[in-house]
């Protein structure tokens, strides 16, 4: 037993401190102007891919259900985020930007995870293929319907419809429809996105590793024994899908504030399947595999700029390697093989069988 | 015995009907267990043990008639909040956590239970199944079909149960290890244990049961005593094949 929380201990440790190195190199090369523009760009978004990723593992590895409208919750998070940011702005003339920030992601988890909750109602009493395929078509309709919604901010009050000549004359628009989010404030920064990161971190692995984290994985691999040993399925199902919805929204607030307009399109059913490569390429249920997967496969089509139009082949080649190289038992047992001196310390140390 | 019999039962099912949608499944089947007792619920294939089982557990409801535990009504209580009221099903086809380890699979069995308690139960299913005790560390799903078995009945222990529901613990496993399993539900209800087991193996459970009940396309046929019964000439054409 307490070798095994130590292990547990020692695993969520290493994730947070590399997650922490990580940022404080990557901040002492910002201060040393040593890092490319292509790379500082990419800062926040890497920071909410792995929040999305390590939030859909907690669904998909976890809990066991394939979601596959998980770019729904972003979206979700990216509107309430820049709405509430750009309300603050114009009918409250807030201009503390971390304000506006905390309380927009704030704000877009809130929120995401109300829809979070409405959808899982329905969804989770469906299993395997049916739950993915109608978190797919949820995933769908979020996107559709933010595509015909209007918000605008006039006095200090939110406007919003869905139809566009119900606007107020005098009113700024913050969401226009097909065209998005508009004239959002970019005020995301790198260390709120870490921040995001590390709270992530802490709700997930925390969450894993507690009595709930159990009764979620005793559901995801046996319903009914899970149902006889006295775990209330639904309950813990939820639990493990809303949390995800609720971080989900999060990073989508942080997202969207990132940049100067929001579309639909961002947020298609391509980037829920996105998601689910970080996740399924980090390894199900595995959280640092996760954050390293999504912070590379961000990466890797900016570096792969050299190879101009096949830089998208060359993507999907490297995605088949590191699947070969991570799950094929023969290349693996050859890995093992190669690699075994230098493991053989650690199992003297006391891993006997 | 007289006495036990005498006494209020441990369970109670009165006259349920079971409903799998437009199939009546259970036509009114009613039976006790006592405490102390092991009693078996036998028959062929489809005769409607294993629904029996589930409806008592709560994974089912019944459309009509009454489930008592200990006097209190439970027909109607949701699985997940039965095994707080002394009830524990091994259900069929064992269910083990495959993901998980052993000590795992044990430790969620005692979900229903305080933490502080756990470790002497470990404790004593270690004793009792040792071979559990050197799988502890391994993945549940990667043990053979016996320690398999084995754990999904530890596993149900954990949680103390008043009474103890066994869905065809011996389901695919070798004659060898079958007496196995059958000697262990006779250790268990001599360490006072209270068993309800579902068999198609008529003759095992038959020679370890106190009380049976034969079960046929959901009605029960026969009841009585597990000794008497199984020298019966009509059970054993049915069910012993001789």
């Amino acid at each position: 037993m307490t070798k095994e929380k130590r292990k547990r201990l020692i695993y969520s440790l290493v994730t947070y401190l590399l997650v922490i190195a990580a940022f404080i190199f990557l901040q002492s090369m910002i201060a040393n102007k040593t890092i490319s523009r292509s790379l500082k760009g990419q800062l926040v978004p890497i920071c909410c891919w792995i929040v999305m990723a390590v939030s859909l593992n907690l669904v998909v590895g976890i809990s066991g259900e394939l979601s596959l409208g998980h770019a729904g919750f972003m979206s979700v998070g990216a509107y309430t985020g820049a709405v509430v940011s750009g309300w603050l702005l114009n009918g409250f003339d807030v201009q503390d930007t971390t304000l506006r920030l905390v309380l927009a992601i704030v704000a877009g988890g809130l929120f995401s995870g109300i829809v979070g909750a409405l959808i899982g109602i329905p969804v989770l009493r469906l299993r395997g293929d049916y739950l993915a395929i109608v978190t797919l078509a949820f995933g769908e309709i979020i996107r559709s319907l933010v595509n015909v919604f209007y918000v605008g901010t006039a006095d200090g009050k939110l406007h919003f419809s869905f139809l566009q000549k119900n606007m107020p004359d005098a009113v700024t628009m913050l969401v226009d429809g097909a065209k998005g989010a508009v004239k959002v404030k970019p005020i995301s920064t790198f260390t709120a996105g870490f921040i995001l990161v590390l709270i992530t971190l802490v709700v997930v692995l925390n969450l894993i590793n507690s009595r709930a984290g159990r009764a979620i994985k005793a559901c995801r691999d046996n319903r009914i024994a899970a149902e006889s040993m006295g775990v209330n399925v639904t309950k813990y199902k939820m639990m493990a899908f809303v949390t995800a919805a609720v971080l989900a929204g999060m990073a989508g607030a942080l997202y969207g504030l990132n940049s100067s307009t929001v579309v639909p399109s961002q947020f298609t059913f391509n980037q829920s399947i996105n998601v689910l490569v970080f996740v399924v390429l980090g390894g199900l249920g595995n959280v640092l595999g996760s954050i390293i997967s999504a912070a590379f496969l961000t990466i890797l089509p900016e570096m792969l700029r050299a190879f101009a139009d096949y830089r998208m082949l060359v993507y999907a080649v490297v995605l088949i390697l590191v699947m070969i190289f991570t799950n094929n038992p023969t290349i693996r047992s050859w890995v093992n093989r190669l690699t075994a001196p230098l493991r053989k310390k650690e199992k003297t140390g006391g891993d006997a069988q | 015995m007289s006495n036990q019999a005498q006494a209020a039962p441990l369970l109670r099912v009165n006259d349920i009907h079971v409903y799998y949608g437009a199939i009546h499944a259970i036509k009114g089947i009613s039976l006790e267990v006592h405490e102390n007792e092991i009693v078996t619920l036998i028959g062929a294939n489809g005769a409607g043990k294993s629904t029996t089982l589930n409806t008592i557990a709560g994974l089912l409801r019944p459309r009509q008639g009454t489930i008592e535990m200990g006097g209190a009504p439970i027909q109607g209580v949701s699985a997940s909040k039965m095994v707080f009221r002394g009830l524990a099903l091994c259900p069929e086809g064992r269910r083990i956590f495959q993901q998980m380890t052993v000590r795992e699979n044990l430790e969620m069995g005692a979900y229903s239970r305080p933490a502080s308690e756990i470790d002497a139960s470990l404790t004593e299913m270690f004793q009792r199944f040792p071979r559990l005790k050197e799988r502890e560390k391994q993945i549940a799903g990667t043990l053979s079909g016996g320690e398999q078995q084995m754990l999904a009945m530890a596993r149900a222990l954990m949680s103390k149960p008043k009474l103890l529901m066994l869905d065809e613990p011996s389901m695919g496993l070798a004659p060898i290890l079958v007496e196995q399993i059958f000697d262990i539900v006779t250790e268990l209800h001599q360490s006072g244990v209270t068993i309800l087991l579902v068999e198609q193996n008529a003759q095992m459970a038959l020679r370890v049961a106190d009380r049976a009940y034969v079960m046929e396309t959901g009605v029960i046929t026969m009841q009585g005593d597990a000794e008497a019964l199984l020298h019966n000439d009509a059970v054993q054409k049915a069910y012993l094949g001789s």
